[in-house]
């Protein structure tokens, strides 16, 4: 960071003409422009101050392309395939050319020993110097004998390829804490890779993580030869230190009380909040709603589709929590008394209702007609008895 | 207590159709409340966002306390006007006004949406002292407990406590002084509760002295249900009805209420609000037939020789209560506009649980008061045996 501000003089502008920047949009099978513009959005997504764009452009125009070496454990290749099958045009050609991908098991024409050679030579090679990229979940029980490529486990594998790397990355929720994998009852073991080499590394969690998180640390490496701030999960900060609650497009509906309470309804349909339709947004962190996903413009990640989040960049939540279980709040615990935003206005009289009253109100009358009837008798009974014994008119009314 | 006109049960079986009814309907009650207290007031009412009340709270409580008035009408006529003759009526009345107000008291609970904070209004850290509601809340609280105070010398006399009793007789001048401060201290802030509801309220019963009126007609209310409680009595008993002492009640009864007509229309009238009472709606007509009601009394008992057909006392007793009954739905309910004039749709009409509810609220009473009248020393005694 400290060298992005002293780069920060540099500007964009200045490279327009730049051979060197041409050369490299050429060789990516882009216009200069869309070069540049990647550039500035790979900056921008690591939080770099201005002028870090023309510093990554120039890094990734000349740098020598930093060796990474890329297993695969037990996962589902869905890391990696987000990465190739990204919309953007050219991105996955960025990945290829960017960084030299030395060891790759699903993009490798190779295969056996002359691709275990490879990785043994590419080690030697840039020892000390290589990124090692992990994807998947490394098995612990029974000696990790549940994942092995060439007759090593993928413990010795990480431990392996671990002790000369310059950086470990560990991409995907697998890797970063047993993902998937290691949902109970765990049967394997699945472990992520800070556990299994007992030291922090930088962690890119989701299901699959966004490439852009993936291609910005690597970008700062290559530009700076720095790694980027992590939280204590290993999570660069500048991915994943916000909730998705924070800055999710439908948290207005959220604070002023709309939510969708089934999928396809009135509220569904017009984008209210998916807090009560389980969306793990208020516990999880990650960068989703500001960067988005997909790659295919605005409006497209899982919260933006309609789906509630699942909580995937988050250990506990994705792959634990059932999907339609509420969020535990982690800033403000919404009253469970709030009310709806439409209330029904009230229902008038029934049939029933209006019967039930009608008859009381007839009992009550009768029975006090009956009362009075019987009274006023009784009444004119004495009466008539008085006047009986006393000759004189008693002008009073029956 | 009643030295002069010795209380006696009335003995005879207790149960009966009449207290069979009640205890079916009572029951009818315990059920439909055990579903509202599990499962909320949405599950058995017809209470929405525009009629938070409805007739739990203006039945139940606000006519069932006034309708509880007579124990203090008469109170007041014997304790501070010094008009002994009428003790043997306090009794009796009292008893009314016990039940009454006790299950107001309990009523209250039915209604409150988050019922077990209850205890909040009585807990220094948790009242509100210069809300209305919090002055209703206490006053009648305190009045329930004085009233049982007051009525205690009959229990201890059944039960056989001479000592007690007499120590009790030598203090119970204070309680019978708070029993008849505290009733006019709430039953005008029950009015109040209207004025705090602002523009809510139709103009019609909309007024600053809406809590005078509200007092005023809970004490002629008080000497109506006395009428009315009397004559059923004597009418179910196949007693002679206490006709030498009703005939004067009556009459300060009529006086109550011309008190009260005056300053109804008085305030109408200076208001300018009576013109509302001559536009064709509901409010108009209901408040029409709450007038009719409250001036019907001085036709029926308005001469002494009709205050002595003890058919039109009875009359009278149930015109005044029904009128009572008017003044509090029509200003709580009928007058009641939620939206203003300008949201319309809001509507509220009693679902067939809720009037389940109150009627069995009236069932206990009536049942309550079978049961003491036939066991307690309550009614004066009759030189007529009791015919069962």
């Amino acid at each position: 960071m400290n060298k992005g501000e002293s780069m920060a003089k540099q500007h964009l502008i200045s490279l327009e003409e730049d051979p060197r920047i041409d050369a490299a949009a050429t060789r990516l099978e882009m216009t200069r422009r869309e070069f540049l513009q990647f550039c500035a959005a790979l900056a921008a997504t690591l939080g770099l101050p201005q002028g870090a764009d023309a510093a990554v452009a120039e890094a990734i125009a000349t740098k020598k392309r930093p060796s990474v070496i890329w297993l695969h454990f037990q996962e589902c290749t869905g890391c990696t395939e987000s990465m190739l099958r990204a919309e953007h045009p050219t991105l996955e050609k960025l990945i290829l050319d960017i960084i030299s991908l030395d060891y790759h098991e699903t993009l490798f024409a190779a295969a056996g020993h002359q691709v275990e050679a490879a990785r043994h030579e590419a080690m030697k090679a840039n020892k000390g110097k290589y990124i090692l990229v992990i994807e998947g979940a490394i098995p612990t029980r029974d000696n990790g004998i549940y994942c092995k490529v060439g007759g090593k486990t993928a413990i010795e594998l990480t431990k392996e390829c671990a002790a000369d790397a310059a950086a470990v990355i560990a991409i995907g929720s697998c890797a970063s804490w047993g993902g998937m994998p290691s949902t109970d009852p765990n049967p394997t073991g699945a472990s992520g890779v800070a556990q299994v080499l007992g030291k922090p590394v930088i962690t890119i969690p989701g299901c699959p993580p966004n490439p852009y998180n993936f291609l910005s640390v690597v970008a700062q490496y290559l530009t700076f030869g720095t790694l980027p701030a992590v939280d204590n999960l290993g999570r660069p900060k500048f991915a994943y230190s916000r909730l998705i609650h924070e800055n999710c497009e439908r948290r207005p509906h959220f604070d002023a009380g709309r939510f969708a309470m089934d999928f396809g309804d009135e509220g569904h349909r017009k984008g209210y909040c998916l807090y009560k339709l389980g969306c793990k947004g208020p516990e999880t962190y990650a960068n989703c709603p500001t960067i988005q996903f997909g790659d295919v413009g605005a409006g497209t990640w899982p919260v933006a589709c309609g789906h509630p989040c699942i909580g995937c960049t988050e250990q506990g939540i994705g792959f634990t929590k059932p999907i339609h279980a509420m969020a535990k709040m982690k800033n403000i615990e919404p009253s469970a008394f709030l009310p709806r935003i439409v209330e029904e206005k009230g229902v008038g009289a029934t049939l029933g209702s209006a019967a039930v009253l009608a008859a009381v109100a007839g009992a009550a009358a009768g029975a006090g007609a009956m009362v009075a009837r019987n009274l006023g008798l009784s009444h004119k009974a004495e009466e008539m008895e008085r006047a009986k014994q006393n000759p004189q008119k008693d002008s009073a009314e029956a | 207590m009643s030295a002069h006109h010795p209380a006696v049960p009335v003995g005879g079986k207790l149960f009966n159709t009449a207290t069979f009814v009640c205890a079916v309907l009572v029951m009818a009650m315990v059920a439909i409340l055990l579903v509202r207290f599990l499962f909320g007031l949405g599950a058995v009412t017809n209470l929405n966002d525009g009629y938070p009340w409805g007739i739990w709270v203006v039945v139940d409580v606000i006519i069932g306390s006034a309708f509880a008035c007579g124990g203090f009408s008469v109170a007041m006529l014997v304790y501070i006007f010094n008009k002994g003759r009428y003790h043997p009526l306090v009794r009796p009345a009292l008893l009314a006004s016990l039940f009454g107000y006790t299950l107001a008291g309990v009523g209250v609970l039915f209604d409150l949406g988050r019922w077990w904070n209850f205890w909040h209004i009585f807990s220094p850290a948790h009242a509100n002292p210069n809300s209305v509601m919090f002055e209703v809340a206490v006053c009648i609280s305190a009045y329930i407990v004085v009233m049982w105070i007051e009525f205690s010398p009959v229990f201890l006399e059944k039960w056989g406590f001479k000592v007690q009793k007499q120590k009790l007789e030598k203090v119970l001048f204070i309680f019978i002084a708070l029993g008849t401060l505290l009733p006019m201290m709430h039953q005008s802030s029950l009015g109040t509760l209207i004025v705090v509801m602002g523009p809510q309220i139709s103009p019609l019963w909309q007024t600053p002295v809406v809590p005078l009126l509200y007092l005023l007609s809970a004490i002629t209310i008080g000497y109506g249900v006395v009428l009315f409680e009397s004559c059923v009595a004597a009418s179910a008993y196949r007693r002679e009805i206490e006709v030498p002492l009703l005939e004067p009640m009556a009459k300060v009864m009529l006086g109550t209420l011309a008190l009260y007509l005056v300053v109804r229309v008085g305030d109408l009238v200076m208001r300018g609000a009576l013109g509302h009472a001559f536009v064709p709606s509901l409010e108009a007509f209901c408040f029409w037939l709450e007038m009719a009601c409250f001036v019907l009394p001085f036709l029926l008992v308005g001469s002494t020789a009709a205050r002595r057909n003890p058919a039109k006392l009875f009359l009278a007793g149930v015109a005044i209560m029904v009128a009572g009954v008017l003044l509090r739905i029509n200003g709580f309910l009928i007058g009641y506009d939620t939206g203003l004039g300008v949201d319309h749709g809001w509507n509220y009409f009693p679902s067939i649980a809720e009037m389940m509810v109150t009627i069995g609220m009236f069932a206990i009473e009536v049942l309550g008061y079978i049961i003491i009248t036939r066991r307690y020393p309550v009614l004066p005694r009759d030189a007529a045996p009791a015919a069962h």
